[in-house]
């Protein structure tokens, strides 16, 4: 650990006031401490989304079920899926860019610290006000209503007369203000990466986590507006007696569609792409090889996040669109998994012919691998307009994305957190504990997501909060839910071990895993200056060529 | 298949190439890329891509643009919260909920044309073993077919969340013989009898606000925001599948609704008892 941030330390368990410490987290303009607290932000509402995933797998459990009424479970998955998307995903996303890219490409900070911080607590506030909903939402109900609309709000449910009240202004008004501390990050991203690069690092020589936080963040400035806009019009069409969406007096509802699902597309790819980033980081370094065919990865990602932006439609095959329109957006959809298999493919690459170590980070990755490619082949079935016929809005397709959210997504952040927590805390997280919380969870997981696609082959419907007996859904939502709460009992896991590592775990030292990246060339903690001197570096992995200077990147590349 | 090939693959690097005790404690050979390998399986994927791209497009055109044959049953369906309304054009015949259709015979074929209307917000026709989904959206005309070779029931509901009771918005299609299905049209459009032993039922349904939302063919009753009643006794259930036909559920529906389909828009009727078992009694008339 570097003196400066000894004393820090030191500073902060001897006695510091700890208004103080408070007082300086909540002022920070500091990546470091932003990315941390997005994190925790984003952990906090994973905790709450997860809470309401179990009250809804345990009214499913049985057919006919009492567990909770039709408006409670309404706005269980409302809330869930809002929550979720734009209150954990993003916002952990948005923490592992903010934290690590500065790190990475050798500067000392983002482009625009108190831009950071205000896109942050613009987050913050907006997650706050979706969740006082619950007590100050007024409609059909009486008061304290959270939004029962579905996470994309579809228009005409969302016009006054079909959802009085205002719930569904909480709903809009969150996730208007969360947009904007989303393109607030996103700029930062960008112009960090373009401007404050260290002497040597040409944009072909970053790592690829930085790559894709560029790609992510330019996905983010074009596919918010859409929502934004969409949510302004919805906003005129409740209050100030605009029609856009209004079907009754001649808006249109698949409107709000079209506008929603462009967003809502490259959102997902929003998501994913920060994982795949974390994923090509952590393979190489657990392989001990370089990433395999690192000009592909970079172009494949650029290939996948521009092709994101024509595939929307996909969402609307039921909707009457002509057979010109569902070929196009079929053709489309299944042009995207040629650059994402090229991924699998070079990930794949990467660990032939290596040394693989299977540490708690490479597991998770390990896992994802294998999750994502069954994400990707249900979602090219989905593709399929004829398959999606049958199975859009049906248990298959919350089976798919939940594979995509959570076993690779989800997974890949896990991997993340024990790859990096070393460096943000100086101590590593605990080995078994870590090998426990990845069993427990692949276990939950596939318990949950692999038998739900068989109620949705079988025509079980989504958003219902009971279903009639004997169709065959029901012993598939027994075992549904057990893996529920298995996947809980995990998170615990995970979250003692992220509690009692920071307090309790092995000293970690600058560079754990003898990886190759410039954070790791700063102590754990890092200070809060990042890098005493600005580096230069030659190739692509410049901790390689410190390392190995009979055999530097720089001679091959 | 794809997932096989890959998932062997997996298996195959983390058996072969994982770190063993005995490993040398040097780096292996540090591998950047591979132009050749690359580009294989840049250009395999491409080429599945195009072969199930041309595949689907074929199965597109051929549901979504199919000719139209001589002899179609045109049904209009109007999806509402939360029930289903079917109108027949052509046979003057308007019901709800559960829908009949001939069963199609493949050498001189008999499909069922719907159009899809909504009164409200969207909603879903999806029937899993009769066709896949096509929404009903408002203030937009959708169609499709379906072409049955089989008779027997079948189970669907609404695919598309569109409020409260999206959960209890059920379809039920009974593929009919050709005969069969003549014979439950001519009843259908009959209008509804009139039993003079029931006359102080239908006085209650005639003053109270029942006509404001429900239609009989013959009375005076002719609302449009509930389902048409006249043949409300050929039905097996009520409340669009949530309750069966009984008289017992028939009394609790219209006396609170809650009890079966909590959120649905039918009123509680807060009727006196014997007003209510004249009602009730009156209903079961209608067959």
């Amino acid at each position: 650990m570097s003196s400066d941030a000894m004393a820090i330390r030191t500073a902060e368990i001897e006695g510091r006031p700890w208004v103080e410490t408070l007082h300086d987290w909540i002022t920070t303009v500091d990546h470091k401490r932003l990315g941390i607290l997005y994190i925790l932000f984003s952990l906090v509402f994973l905790v709450i989304g997860g809470l309401e995933a179990a009250i809804m797998r345990i009214q499913l459990m049985h057919p006919h079920n009492d567990f909770v009424p039709p408006q409670v479970f309404n706005r269980m998955f409302t809330m869930h899926g809002t929550t979720m998307i734009f209150f954990v995903a993003m916002p952990i996303v948005f923490g592992f860019a903010n934290y690590l890219v500065p790190l990475m490409i050798g500067a000392r900070d983002m482009a625009f610290p108190r831009l950071n911080a205000f896109s942050f607590w613009l987050t913050a506030f907006s997650g706050i006000l979706l969740y006082f909903s619950f007590l100050g939402g007024s409609g059909l109900y009486g008061a304290g209503n959270a939004p029962d609309v579905g996470w994309w709000a579809y228009a005409p449910l969302t016009s006054r007369a079909f959802s009085p009240g205002h719930s569904s202004d909480y709903w809009t008004i969150a996730v208007l203000v969360s947009g904007f501390g989303s393109i607030g990050t996103a700029t930062n991203i960008i112009a960090t990466i373009f401007s404050m690069r260290c002497p040597g690092m040409t944009l072909g020589r970053m790592p690829l986590m930085a790559w894709l936080s560029l790609v992510m963040a330019g996905l983010v400035l074009i596919t918010i507006t859409p929502l934004s806009a969409a949510q302004i019009m919805l906003l005129v069409d409740r209050y100030l007696g605009g029609h856009f969406f209004d079907t009754q007096a001649g808006g249109s509802a698949a409107l709000w569609m079209h506008f929603f699902w462009i967003f809502g597309h490259p959102e997902v790819y929003i998501l994913v792409i920060p994982a795949f980033g974390i994923a090509s980081e952590i393979i190489p370094v657990f392989s001990r090889k370089p990433i395999f065919g690192y000009p592909i990865m970079v172009a494949a990602t650029v290939c996948i996040g521009f092709i994101s932006m024509s595939v929307w439609a996909h969402h609307m095959f039921t909707i009457g669109m002509s057979s010109t329109a569902n070929t196009f957006f079929v053709l489309t959809t299944m042009a995207i998994s040629v650059p994402t298999g090229i991924k699998i493919f070079n990930w794949l690459g990467t660990m032939w012919g290596g040394k693989i170590q299977f540490k708690t980070p490479m597991l998770f990755c390990i896992a994802f691998l294998f999750q994502f490619l069954i994400a990707g082949l249900t979602g090219i079935m989905l593709g399929s307009a004829p398959f999606n016929w049958q199975l859009n809005g049906s248990y298959f397709v919350v089976a798919h994305f939940h594979y995509v959210i959570v076993g690779a997504i989800l997974f890949c952040i896990f991997g993340g957190f024990y790859y990096w927590f070393p460096k943000a805390t100086g101590r590593m997280l605990d080995e078994r504990l870590g090998k426990l919380h990845f069993w427990l969870f692949v276990i939950g997981f596939h318990l949950t997501f692999d038998p739900m696609h068989i109620p949705g082959l079988l025509g079980m419907p989504r958003r219902i909060y009971t279903y009639e007996p004997g169709r065959g859904w029901d012993s598939w939502n027994v075992i549904v839910t057990i893996g529920t709460f298995i996947q809980g009992i995990a998170t615990l896991v995970f979250v003692a071990n992220l509690i009692l590592s920071y307090f309790k775990g092995p000293k970690a030292g600058s560079d754990p895993w003898d990886a190759w990246t410039l954070e790791w060339s700063v102590s754990s903690p890092p200070p809060a200056y990042n890098f005493a001197v600005i580096p230069s570096v030659a190739s692509r992995r410049p901790l390689w060529d410190r390392k190995h200077p009979e055999d530097p990147d720089s001679r091959y590349e | 298949m794809i997932f096989l090939v890959v998932f062997v693959l997996l298996v195959y690097v983390l058996v072969k190439f994982r770190a063993r005790a005995t490993d040398s404690p040097h780096e292996p050979a540090q591998v950047y890329g591979s132009t050749q390998i690359e580009l294989a399986w840049t250009v395999i994927p491409i080429l599945i891509v195009v072969v199930l791209f041309l595949a689907t497009t074929r199965v597109i055109r051929a549901i979504q643009d199919a000719p139209r044959p001589e002899n179609v049953v045109e049904v209009i369906a109007i999806g509402h919260q939360f029930w289903w309304e079917f109108r027949y054009p052509a046979l003057g015949i308007v019901t709800a909920n559960e829908l009949h259709i001939p069963v199609s015979d493949p050498a001189s074929p008999t499909p069922t044309h719907l159009k899809l209307l909504s009164a409200d917000t969207d909603h879903s026709f999806w029937v899993p073993q009769l066709a896949g989904k096509t929404d009903l959206i408002p203030n937009r005309v959708n169609t499709m077919w379906m072409d049955p070779h089989r008779t027997g029931i079948f189970l669907g509901q609404c695919a598309q969340y569109c409020g409260t009771q999206h959960a209890k918005m059920l379809l039920q299609v009974r593929v009919d013989s050709r005969g069969d299905f003549e014979a439950w049209a001519n009843a259908q459009k009959q209008p509804a009898k009139n039993d003079e032993t029931v006359s102080a039922g239908r006085r209650v349904f005639e003053t109270t606000a029942c006509i404001n939302c429900h239609s009989v063919a013959g009375t005076a009753a002719t609302g449009r925001f509930g389902p048409d009643l006249t043949h409300m006794m050929s039905r097996r259930t009520i409340a669009a599948g949530a309750a069966e036909n009984t008289p017992e559920n028939l009394g609790m529906w219209i006396q609170d609704p809650d009890m079966i389909k909590p959120g649905s828009l039918m009123p509680a009727m807060k009727l006196s008892d014997s007003d209510l078992e004249a009602l009730v009694r009156y209903l079961e008339t209608l067959r």
